[in-house]
């Protein structure tokens, strides 16, 4: 991926909360990142961490109300994606910027064949006719390897296994070009064999088509595998981001590090006891004035429930939004 | 189906008693089809399953959906009538038994299911939750119920203070804490833990994990893991066994099955696994399995893992191959491998099986 290039995508301070009878949720807090050409950026944490309605937010699929978009920016291509219109938003939403889902056998529509549902795309944004969509439509499922693709087009999603279907959801994605593609969990409903075929398609894939990809998950293997960069998300913020390698060789933020330390691996040496992050995730319901992370860290300093850290740069494309110097093992200088 | 012999010496706490046997366990499910409802066919989701689980240990039952490695675990607990074979708790033979005389036998066997959202009744208190079993099993005062209630959320980690609350309250690694008391509440020596960890985030697993254990180290507890978390697996098992498309196709002690698969079916499922670390990623070589698993209503002719098999032979097609003891203690059922002493295999496909350097050379 070519440095300095401009980012296809640019999102600044997105705040997006929901409104409900028990008061407002803050799913969203201030989160910013840059995705360039080109490149596969993976967003990690748990659930409830805010990374699928970051995404959804900044391409206006959540429902609104409950969700409320306060604040940000969402740069595509020159425009603020929170500020187009209705229309012209759907004119970008599945042409430009492709997305793929967790659960393939919901985001499919029973009553459609596979072929419809490829195709439907292809007429509403390049307005092909009915017989070179279905050329399109076969090139498509035979771009991600489903064997006799003409014959498929007719079948209908039950047809299809879990593994198959997910295929379908990516070629449904990329039917248009797009220069984006968001894929929100695509493999964690799947098992394991079938995630290391799907991969296997994508590595393959973004190379031939080279799209910029952000990749949502929360399995540190998966990220370690495919992206370039990597974006960890805790209580509706970015607590850290850098370059896949410096990641996992230096993680900074105390919550990277705990959660590198807490999954057990299948090959090297194999740790007699797990290592835990005591108590439970935050609830997002107070205005957050301070670090969400601080009642499970094991550096929380005073000034952590009193302020919210900003992101402090630590390296090269590298930052961690935490008040404790990994580098140092002392309190930053604030 | 060949008798197992004892001859492994597991880990951490574990003695050379058998506590569960299973021999041949079979668990067919009917297929009714026509307007008259008749019989046209049978999910074969257990098809014939031995293993033993020793006094003290942990078996990982590991496998992907539609394995059969569930529908393994509650028919062992007898929660279905089971087609056939047998099975053999604390000395006791419960296959056949009517389900009305295994309740005298139900306090030594208890599971945690794998959602402990759908798992807990959730208009019972987490003190009636934990005190249903002992209502329904002991004669204990009003009292002495409190107490063993107050003292299984102890050795859960739950605060006395919860007990009056709703499960509605809780996170989910709190109600799976629940979940384990309940099934603690009898003082059981066999515990099916059924995926317990499936549903929960990363940060909270350990914390589960890391309780079972001790709970395991404290009260001698033996447990039967059912997962599909092969990192996990190799974290909190002593022996793990792998099974596809109803069987066992390997059995081993955790570290020779992670560091030298037997079976073609366990060397892809563990190169399949994505590691948490970019240069290991960057080395690892995968056996990507083509195709997807079949149907367990239709298996295939042969050996189960002839269709997706990498390396499969015309006789794999042809002869289902046996479960057998291949080394002290491992267990493989595949025509293809290779005896280290003789050299031989058993089929024409030493060329194949010679490509493999994961087999085991002495």
């Amino acid at each position: 991926m070519p440095d300095g290039a401009l980012p296809v995508l640019d999102v600044k301070d997105l705040k997006t909360v929901f409104r409900t009878r028990a008061g407002e949720i803050h799913a969203v807090n201030s989160v910013s990142f840059e995705l360039k050409p080109g490149e596969l950026l993976g967003v990690v944490g748990e659930s409830g961490s805010g990374k699928s309605v970051t995404m959804m937010s900044l391409i206006g699929l959540l429902p609104m109300p409950p969700a409320e978009i306060r604040d940000g920016q969402v740069l595509f291509d020159g425009q603020d994606l929170l500020r187009l219109p209705e229309d012209a938003l759907r004119q970008i939403r599945g042409a430009r910027i492709g997305f793929v889902f967790q659960d393939p056998m919901t985001s499919l529509n029973p009553v459609f064949t596979v072929g419809y549902q490829i195709m439907e795309p292809l007429r509403k944004h390049m307005g092909m006719d009915k017989a070179a969509a279905r050329v399109r439509a076969a090139e498509l499922l035979k771009l991600v390897n489903i064997p006799d693709p003409e014959a498929r087009l007719a079948d209908y999603p039950h047809q299809f296994s879990g593994g198959m279907r997910q295929r379908v959801m990516i070629a449904i994605a990329l039917a248009c070009d797009p220069e984006v593609l968001i894929a929100d969990e695509p493999t964690t409903a799947l098992d394991v064999t079938i995630q290391a075929q799907i991969l296997e398609l994508v590595k393959e894939l973004r190379h031939k088509l080279g799209m910029a990809i952000v990749w949502i998950t929360h399995d540190l293997g998966v990220i370690a595998g495919i992206a370039d960069r990597v974006m960890v998300m805790y209580g509706g913020q970015v607590v850290e981001q850098a370059p896949v390698r410096e990641l996992f060789k230096n993680p900074q933020h105390p919550y990277t590090r705990a959660l590198l330390k807490t999954v057990p691996r299948v090959r090297g040496a194999r740790e007699p006891k797990l290592s835990v992050i005591e108590g439970q995730p935050p609830m997002l319901t107070a205005q957050p004035g301070s670090c969400p992370f601080r009642r499970r860290c094991t550096h929380a300093l005073e000034i952590c429930a009193s302020r919210n850290p900003p992101r402090y740069a630590t390296g090269p494309g590298h930052d961690a939004a935490c008040f404790w110097d990994a580098k140092t093992g002392t309190a930053r200088h604030v | 189906m060949s008798d197992i012999a004892t001859t492994e010496a597991p880990a951490r706490g574990a003695t050379q008693r058998k506590l569960v046997e299973v021999r041949g366990l079979k668990m067919h499910f009917p297929i009714y089809a026509g307007v008259l409802r008749s019989r046209v066919g049978e999910v074969k989701a257990v098809d014939g399953v031995s293993f033993d689980i020793y006094e003290g240990e942990t078996l990982g039952l590991v496998g992907e959906s539609g394995c059969g490695k569930s529908t393994c675990g509650r028919a062992i607990l007898r929660l279905y009538d089971v087609t056939d074979g047998s099975i053999v708790v604390d000395g006791a033979e419960i296959a056949k038994v009517p389900q009305a005389n295994l309740r005298d036998l139900r306090p030594t066997m208890q599971m945690v299911f794998q959602d402990p959202q759908a798992s807990l009744n959730p208009r019972m208190t987490v003190a009636a939750l934990i005190g249903e079993p002992l209502d329904e099993h002991t004669r204990l005062s009003k009292k002495e119920k409190l107490a063993r209630i107050y003292e299984l959320m102890d050795a859960v980690g739950l605060a006395r203070s919860f007990a009056n609350r709703y499960p509605h309250a809780f996170s989910g690694g709190q109600r799976q804490r629940i979940g384990i008391a309940r099934a603690l509440a009898l003082n059981p020596k066999f515990i099916i833990c059924d995926e317990p960890i499936a549903a929960l985030d990363v940060s909270i697993q350990a914390q589960v994990v890391n309780l079972l254990e001790d709970l395991q180290d404290r009260l001698g507890l033996t447990y039967l893991f059912i997962s599909h978390d092969l990192s996990m697996v190799r974290h909190i098992a002593d022996r793990v066994a792998v099974m596809y498309l109803g069987k066992v196709v390997e059995l081993a002690p955790r570290e020779e099955l992670y560091s030298d698969p037997f079976h073609p079916y366990t060397r892809a499922l563990l190169s399949a696994v994505p590691e948490p670390d970019p240069w290991i990623e960057d080395k690892v070589e995968r056996v990507i399995l083509q195709g997807d698993v079949p149907s367990p209503a239709n298996p295939p002719k042969g050996c189960n893992f002839c269709t997706r098999c990498p390396v499969a032979v015309e006789r794999c097609h042809v002869e289902d191959p046996e479960f057998r003891e291949v080394q002290p203690g491992r267990f493989v059922a595949c025509h293809l491998y290779v005896d280290p002493k003789s050299g031989t295999v058993e089929e024409t496909a030493a060329s194949e099986a010679n490509e493999h350097p994961t087999r085991r050379r002495s």
